[in-house]
């Protein structure tokens, strides 16, 4: 579905990725751990446009995204929930969804597309009226990946959902990427907590100083020493 | 209804209502400026200048191609907004990663071209549409119809913009804009467009302004500087960028004026607004509604 070829990106002089070959097949969920600083955000970035490669190739179902105006990436089934969740803090639950759904294909559909998202977070149907600024961090992140499934993507990016929240609430966002999952959606999350991200994708990347150092099924990750040493504490 | 007046002094009942019915002719100005200032970021201080241009053009189909009244209004407000989106694209657009004072300068140095033009182009007549709206007396009171009908065509007009803010697509995409730029890309939003649109309502709301102020006012090419700097000292004071602070600051000063030029001169009302302001930057040097951070 999503394929990226020996792709270098980065910001001004500052390269933060050397040649990345990635891919995540339709229906998987496919996880990329690393430290911080590794690239892994700038990885996010560059697949829905908000950066652009400098040199290397990013295919959508054969499309070239790197070709495709940064507005239109959403267009191609891709949808981006970032870092720190970036909502619009200051405009209301709904207004927030309806953004979401602002290219016309999204927009047509935005009835179904709300009832979904309603069904999957009941705590924002009863929130929606409030200003997004005003939830709690774990709302606030239902809210984010609630405004990217708004578009009705094939694929949500999910940059770091667990930063900022706390432990219990980790563990309720972790059990929804499982229900996103379920529901046939295709998933690539950049994670610092390579514990329990493992446990929800199919297979792994580890990305370190801008370079994939490693990959495998969730099995092979949580088995590769390397791992087990540096992120696992095991 | 006359006993009930005689219990006040006419007079200051008066310059209150005229006070309010400026207001709503100010809350739309602040509004348009703010709009600008609050999505994109940017001062255009030429703002009342593109009023200027707008009386113009209404004088011109008026009074020079006898066009109605009511048909010329809505070309004069696609006229502005036109020349809205023409002042984004053509200064503002090459400039929006520029510092602020450059930007400021840039609207600045259009504020000369535009008062210069309209000198070649106009001279410096004072001109007027020729309409004398009848006078409505309630009492011993007078407020004129062309006030009346511009406070409620300002308020209509602000009404309309709220709700293609609230109800819209875009509108809602407008007000995201304000708050977090960097992201719209991901919504699917094309910020250079919603700049556009914004800046085209920007310039409608100065060419409603400039049908209501025709009516009124005489039309030279100085004219803005009778509104330019109260609509920004309006603006600052209601917390640039704030449409609600911006409202109930217009509808201030408006009452400052007012009342008082009842206890002197027009011109001492205008004194009186400035140093009000001045003394409320000093006590709330972010705006009447400054947002806690």
């Amino acid at each position: 579905m999503l394929e990226l070829r020996s792709l270098d990106a980065g910001y001004g002089s500052f390269q933060a990725l050397f040649g990345i070959n990635l891919e995540v097949r339709a229906g998987e969920a496919v996880g990329v751990i690393g430290p911080n600083g590794a690239g892994k955000t700038t990885l996010m970035r560059v697949i829905s446009g908000l950066i652009r490669p400098t040199e290397g190739s990013i295919t959508m179902e054969g499309r070239d995204v790197v070709a495709t105006p940064a507005h239109r990436i959403v267009d191609l089934g891709i949808a981006h929930v970032p870092e720190n969740r970036r909502l619009f803090p200051r405009l209301t639950v709904d207004d927030n969804l309806k953004m979401g759904a602002y290219m016309p294909g999204a927009r047509a559909k935005y009835a179904e597309r709300l009832e979904f998202v309603f069904d999957l977070f009941p705590r924002m149907k009863e929130r929606r009226s409030q200003m997004a600024g005003t939830l709690s961090g774990g709302e606030q992140q239902m809210c984010a990946i609630g405004r990217a499934l708004m578009s009705d993507p094939k694929l949500l990016l999910l940059d770091e959902p667990s930063a900022g929240l706390a432990p219990v609430v980790v563990q309720q966002v972790f059990e929804l990427v499982k229900r996103i999952r379920s529901g046939g959606l295709t998933v690539l999350i950049v994670e610092q907590n390579v514990q329990q991200v493992l446990k929800v994708v199919d297979r792994a990347y580890l990305l370190e100083a801008g370079t994939i150092r490693a990959s495998g099924t969730s099995e092979e990750m949580m088995k590769n020493d390397t791992i087990k040493q540096a992120y696992l504490g095991v | 209804m006359q006993a009930f007046l005689d219990t006040f002094d006419i007079y200051l009942l008066e310059a209150v209502v005229n006070g309010i019915l400026l207001g709503g002719v100010l809350a739309l100005l602040a509004l348009g400026l703010n709009l600008i200032f609050g999505v994109i970021d940017v001062t255009w201080i030429c703002y009342a200048e593109l009023v200027m241009i707008g009386m113009y053009g209404m004088y011109y189909m008026v009074q020079v191609f006898g066009l109605p009244y009511w048909a010329a209004a809505p070309i004069a407000i696609l006229q502005v907004a036109a020349l809205g989106a023409a002042l984004h694209y053509i200064v503002i657009a090459p400039l929006l990663t520029a510092p602020p004072i450059n930007q400021l300068l840039a609207t600045g140095g259009v504020l000369f071209i535009l008062q210069s033009f309209a000198t070649v182009a106009f001279g410096i007549d004072f001109r007027n549409l020729g309409i004398r709206l009848p006078v409505l007396a309630i009492g011993d009171m007078h407020f004129s119809y062309s006030r009346l009908l511009a406070f409620v065509a300002a308020l209509l007009g602000m009404l309309a913009i709220y709700f293609f803010m609230k109800r819209t697509y875009t509108g809602t995409a407008i007000r995201a804009v304000a708050q977090d730029r960097q992201i719209m890309s991901l919504m699917g939003v094309d910020t250079k467009r919603i700049y556009l649109i914004t800046s085209a309502l920007g310039g409608a709301l100065a060419g409603l302004a400039a049908c209501l102020l025709v009516l009124q006012y005489d039309v030279h090419p100085f004219v803005g500087l009778s509104f330019g700097p109260i609509t920004f000292l309006i603006c600052v004071l209601g917390g640039l960028g704030n449409f609600v602070g911006g409202f109930i600051a217009a509808f201030v000063f408006a009452q400052i004026i007012s009342l008082g030029g009842l206890y002197s001169d027009l011109e001492w009302g205008y004194v009186l607004a400035f140093a009000f302001f001045i003394v409320m930057m000093f006590i709330r040097p972010a705006g009447l509604l400054a947002r806690r951070s």
